[in-house]
């Protein structure tokens, strides 16, 4: 009878105990209006939501594939998903252990069944459909999706649904038919005015995943450095990188594609050219024009754009376009094309007997002429690498072969990539004007200008992003339609891995939301609860990505990165210790045989 | 056999050529010599003789000595040892597998380090660190310094001297005498707007370390939040908190003191009153201000400013304030005193009544006076403590004795000088501040020109590097008064993910005006040191931020953030070197027995 009691007090004390821990403190109060738990970003589609809760328990809880859909049948689904279910099981539940409380007694829900209804493609394209469908009520959880991408999107979301509520996970009844409103999303780095070493753009890749971003366009060498290495011209990182262990091997790309495939990324190579190409000539200074003193470019190097007026530029290039495209799987290669400045090409004599012999007058038009020329050459090189390669440029290739008056030389399935805009720091073309002549010319368009992310600011500045829509400009519905899509980009002149990920999340988040959410998701008030819940929740998946104005994560960023969830593929210096050790052992033998063996 | 050793000089001779190779220069070293100013100091030492004579270090029996004095006084031993176990450490990073021996290399065997003067337990704003420190061509480097402070400082100095080339620690030989300009070179931290885990603020220290500043002000509580958990009222971090992880128990407190103190860092904390009290009033409505509706104050709360018409306020105060001083160990406290809205007062009953018995009027300056009388009876709570206790108040209680036309501040209080007229806060420039402050008589503290919250695009170090604390007019004796200043990082948009590259390199120009002499002002000169000193922080475990297109030898790594170990971080080394003895005795013994 006596331990009976002593039991009943035990257990009453653990009641008041548990109570205790979960008072609110006022903050919670306060931030309640503040933080919208268990919401989904970016914004879906259509979602209905009841007040009806289940509850998760993470010891029993299934994620499964149903076996009679292309999910398992097909083994290109298959992969994906396998790997996506492996990789959900575990983002799903964050309460640790020790933490959370039991759930009997409660309206369990105990799993979620995928099922993909079409078939899949081993890469993510332009034309991947990502939409996919949630049911979750009393007969369970359900997941539909055309393909593995849409089930990708739809298990993102579903891991956001859920919330932790006094040592619980839970989800609320729901029901949600969802779609991208663009099918180009996508996050621009810069590896050239700073090398990002590999763990970090797998951590990025991830964020993009948590935000639905579907394109990495990686703007991988630039004036400052060469860090991709080519096998063709081993040269180019040989010399042109900032040291030798600033590179990206092949090895290394194919891990980025690998790992960024199975998030349903595409990754689009940047090789810009003809002008930021200093470190290119570092290996290869033939490929470049020499400029002349008179030349008012301040070169210290004295090469300036490539040299239009050899054949053995293009050679080059298409040597390197077909390493490139055999490595990068995407159809798409972004040329670049932007930035390029006529000075040096105007003070070459062999550029300018060039133009002479390609009936180029000597004025701006003429050169814009040569750039146009060099371009399109460079365009038809794509097409032959294979022949499915599409190009994308950034606006100045459209612009110059505007100037010249005549755009057949730029194929109408090029992408023009707009990034200018016009304010007090910047003069270049209003976007919006840009927008409407590219379109009614018929070509497709990506946006950028407002969504420059290395311009930084006091304060939040995250609104202004989420405000700009790359359907605000004059145009019919055809050009609206030629819209597909926008890129946040980040260049790296004050950016390096020390503070990468917090310049970038959440402030692409916001990117995210305007491509993914319908057009009249809008209100950035309306969505900075939500905003909150995201930013925490990357925090807790090992994304440390920036606060927003005083707040607090329950989950905070810690320096022992003891988060659960975060594991970069890399392994660090686990395994160089076992191979030190093997090292030495080895050594040791030898000179030990070498001692013996003399003796 | 003779094959086997020809194997042996085959596969040595292969080694070499490969590490050379390796260690080609590439072509953006070459571009980057002019920018990187390999082994130089930051901040720059008062007086600096470098010869181009350079030495070698070998990492494998290099030793510090220290004279009887360092070595047998308690107090000076207590810092030292840990800073030369830290140093040692610190002064060699070429991974054991890059390095390339330095026989036959003129060495530079030991550094003797001695004390001459007596060492304290806890730095103070009196604290000497001054020391000379001198590599010759050939013996002993030595570091001389009156007090323990000075030593670190040297050794700082001496580790910054160091410089790799070829797998090889060099550095030149060098004559270095060097003191601070100023005595109080300050980084505040803001644990209110966003909790900022213990790790992170000890990692800030090392970080203040490797940049010669002094004094961690720790702006520890705010409206948002209480985090620091006291004894006394345990409801102030009870309900004042964000969450019951996010408080600074009395041991962290105390850790953190310590760590600072190993560091020759002094840890101000601000207990802000009789504003930015919200957080307070989530335990203890009853020491703030009911605001009636008739206040134009927003305040979600209802409470306002402290309660200065009761006397419970102020023993409330005293207590807490006594806990305080006895965990932080500081002879200064910040009192805070900074943007009260008198609206709140206006509206209360109580506080008017109050004031027509202490003869304040019902204006601006009767609310300035009532805002002097609370402060100055804090400070009588400060002075009357058994240990020497002085204030340090934000500007507005200087602005509101002028305003009130009556000193009633100590003149032993500090004035921390923090506004200026610009497009993001309309106050008065510094430059009019300062001899206003110093006219009176009163000591004080810049931050005007230091908000590193405040951002923009670009490199903006050179506008904190261009910002000195006597640019005013005003005489000898008015500069005298300037102690120095601070480096606030207010945290609304700061927490752990971002506070480290946000702070760093950026605060280190502020670090080397307030250290080296005023006539140091060329941004662009300094840039190679600049950059310099940035990657040696970020090799050493500080995520500083990049400045302009560059690349470090040691780039910051994700591996590298869970592998930061603040305090014992040349450990690691250690252990390997015995592993390898370890298994090497292992093999010999087993092998032996063929």
């Amino acid at each position: 009878m006596k331990p009976c009691l002593a039991f009943l007090v035990a257990l009453s004390l653990q009641a008041a105990v548990a109570e205790w821990s979960y008072q609110t403190s006022w903050y919670e109060k306060a931030r309640q209006d503040k933080v919208a738990r268990g919401t989904v970003w970016p914004q879906p589609r259509s979602i209905d939501t009841t007040s009806v809760r289940y509850y998760l328990d993470p010891r029993s809880f299934k994620l499964e594939a149903d076996s009679s859909s292309a999910a398992v049948s097909d083994p290109e689904c298959k992969e994906v998903v396998d790997h996506a279910l492996s990789r959900y099981g575990e983002l799903l539940f964050w309460i640790p252990e020790e933490d959370r409380a039991g759930v009997d007694g409660d309206e369990i829900l105990d799993k979620l069944v995928l099922t993909i209804t079409r078939g899949c493609t081993r890469y993510p394209s332009l034309e991947s459909d990502e939409s996919y469908s949630i049911l979750v009520n009393s007969d369970g959880a359900t997941l539909r999706a055309q393909t593995a991408w849409g089930a990708l999107r739809g298990l993102e979301t579903f891991s956001q649904l859920i919330y932790g509520e006094n040592g619980k996970h839970v989800i609320n009844g729901t029901s949600i038919s969802d779609s991208p409103r663009f099918p180009h999303r996508g996050i621009m780095i810069d590896t050239a005015r700073h090398y990002l070493p590999l763990p970090f753009i797998l951590n990025h890749l991830d964020a993009m995943a948590y935000n639905k971003m579907n394109v990495l366009h990686w703007h991988i060498v630039d004036d400052q450095a060469f860090p991709f290495q080519s096998a063709t011209y081993p040269d180019l990182s040989g010399k042109g990188a900032y040291t030798r262990k600033h590179v990206y091997t092949p090895d290394d790309v194919s891990q980025v594609l690998e790992f960024a495939r199975l998030r349903g990324i595409r990754v689009i190579p940047e090789f810009d050219s003809p002008g930021h190409m200093m470190s290119w000539g570092q290996g290869h200074p033939e490929i470049l024009t020499r400029c002349y003193p008179t030349s008012f470019q301040p070169d210290i190097y004295h090469l300036g754009p490539a040299n239009p007026a050899r054949e053995t530029t293009y050679t080059f290039m298409r040597k390197l376009f077909e390493e490139i495209r055999q490595l990068f799987a995407d159809e798409y290669f972004h040329v670049g094309g932007d930035e390029v400045r006529f000075q040096c090409w105007n003070s070459n004599e062999e550029v300018h007997q060039f133009m002479v012999q390609q009936g180029f007058p000597n004025s701006t038009q003429g050169f814009a002429d040569l750039q146009g020329y060099y371009i399109r050459r460079i365009l038809e090189i794509l097409h032959q690498v294979p022949e499915t390669t599409r190009g994308i440029v950034w606006q100045e290739i459209f612009d110059n072969f505007e100037i010249t008056g005549d755009l057949t030389g730029l194929n109408l399935d090029t992408i023009i990539h707009v990034w200018e805009w016009n304010d007090t720091r910047y003069q270049g073309e209003p976007f919006r004007e840009e927008m409407a002549k590219v379109t009614a010319a018929g070509y497709r368009t990506i946006l950028s200008s407002c969504y420059y992310l290395n311009y930084i600011n006091y304060g939040r500045d995250w609104p202004q992003y989420y405000e700009c829509d790359p359907h605000d400009f004059q145009g019919t519905e055809a050009q609206k339609q030629l819209v597909i899509g926008g890129e946040a980009c980040l260049w790296a002149e004050w950016v390096d891995s020390t503070n990468f990920i917090p310049r970038m999340w959440p402030r692409a988040s916001a990117v995210a939301e305007r491509l993914w959410s319908p057009q009249d998701v809008a209100d950035s008030e309306a969505a900075s609860p939500r905003m909150e819940e995201q930013r925490c929740r990357m925090v807790r998946r090992g994304i440390p990505a920036q606060p927003q104005g005083p707040s607090y994560c329950e989950y905070e960023w810690n320096i022992l990165s003891q988060l659960p969830n975060y594991r970069p593929v890399i392994t660090s210096s686990g395994l160089r210790v076992t191979e030190g050790l093997f090292h030495i052992m080895f050594l040791n033998v030898l000179v030990l045989a070498v001692v013996k063996c003399l003796a | 056999m003779k094959l086997l050793v020809c194997c042996v000089f085959v596969v040595l001779a292969c080694q070499s050529t490969l590490a050379d190779w390796v260690r080609q220069p590439f072509w953006y070293d070459d571009a980057r010599r002019d920018k990187v100013a390999k082994g130089t100091v930051w901040p720059q030492p008062k007086s600096i003789q470098t010869s181009t004579q350079s030495l070698s270090l070998n990492p494998d029996s290099f030793s510090f000595t220290t004279t009887a004095k360092a070595a047998t006084s308690d107090a000076c031993k207590d810092v030292l040892d840990p800073a030369l176990e830290r140093y040692r450490a610190l002064l060699f990073w070429i991974p054991a597998d890059a390095r390339v021996s330095v026989s036959g290399d003129s060495v530079v065997g030991s550094l003797r380090v001695s004390i001459t003067g007596t060492c304290t337990k806890y730095p103070s704003l009196d604290s000497d660190e001054s020391y000379s420190l001198e590599v010759p061509s050939s013996g002993e480097a030595t570091l001389s310094a009156q007090t323990a402070w000075g030593a670190l400082r040297g050794l700082e100095t001496f580790s910054q001297l160091v410089y790799e080339v070829d797998g090889k620690h060099k550095l030149n030989v060098t004559t270095i005498n060097d003191e601070p300009r100023f005595p109080h070179r300050g980084v505040m931290l803001d644990t209110a707007r966003h909790f900022l885990p213990v790790p992170y603020i000890k990692q800030n220290l090392d970080a203040m370390s490797y940049n010669k500043i002094n004094v961690f002000h720790w702006h520890i509580v705010d409206d948002q939040s209480f985090p620091f958990q006291s004894r006394t009222y345990p409801d102030l971090s009870g309900k004042g908190a964000y969450t019951q992880d996010n408080v600074y128990s009395p041991e962290d407190v105390q850790s953190v003191v310590e760590y600072a103190r190993l560091r020759g860092i002094r840890v101000i904390p601000e207990f802000d009153s009789p504003g930015h009290m919200q957080s307070w009033g989530q335990g203890y409505p009853e020491l703030l201000t009911s605001c009636s509706p008739t206040s134009i104050q927003q305040d979600i709360y209802h409470l306002g400013p402290a309660n200065v018409a009761r006397n419970s306020t102020y023993d409330f105060m005293q207590r807490l304030f006594q806990e305080i001083r006895e965990v932080f160990a500081d002879d200064y406290f910040h009192l805070g005193g900074d943007e009260v809205h008198f609206q709140c007062w206006m509206s209360n009953d109580e506080i008017q009544q109050f004031m027509r018995q202490q003869g304040f009027q019902n204006t601006t300056e009767g609310f300035a006076q009532l805002e002097g009388y609370y402060i100055q009876r804090l400070i009588n709570v400060l002075e009357g403590f058994p240990t020497r206790t002085r204030g340090i108040v934000w500007q507005e209680i200087f602005d509101n004795n002028i305003l009130s036309g009556d000193f009633t501040i100590d003149l032993d209080t500090i004035i921390h000088v923090w506004q200026w007229n610009n497009s993001n806060f309309q106050g008065p420039q510094y430059w009019d501040e300062l001899p206003l402050v110093t006219a009176a008589g009163y000591k004080a503290i810049l931050s005007s020109c230091w908000y590193l919250n405040f951002i923009s695009y670009g490199r903006d170090w050179p506008d904190y590097y261009a910002c000195d604390p006597h640019n005013f007019t005003g005489t000898a004796q008015q500069k005298q008064l300037v102690i120095g200043g601070e480096a606030p990082l207010w945290a609304e948009w700061v927490d752990a993910t971002n506070v480290v590259a946000r702070m760093w390199p950026r605060a280190s120009a502020m670090a080397e005006r307030l250290w080296s002499p005023q006539t140091l002002t060329d941004a662009t000169a300094a840039s190679p040191r600049m950059e310099e000193h940035r990657c040696r922080m970020v090799r050493r475990g500080i995520r500083a931020q990049p400045q302009g297109p560059s690349y470090c030898k040691y780039e910051w790594n994700l591996a590298g953030e869970s592998n930061y170990v603040p305090t014992a971080s040349g450990a690691l080394g250690m252990m390997g070197y015995i592993q390898q003895l370890l298994l090497f005795c292992c093999l010999v013994l087993t092998l032996g027995f063929w």
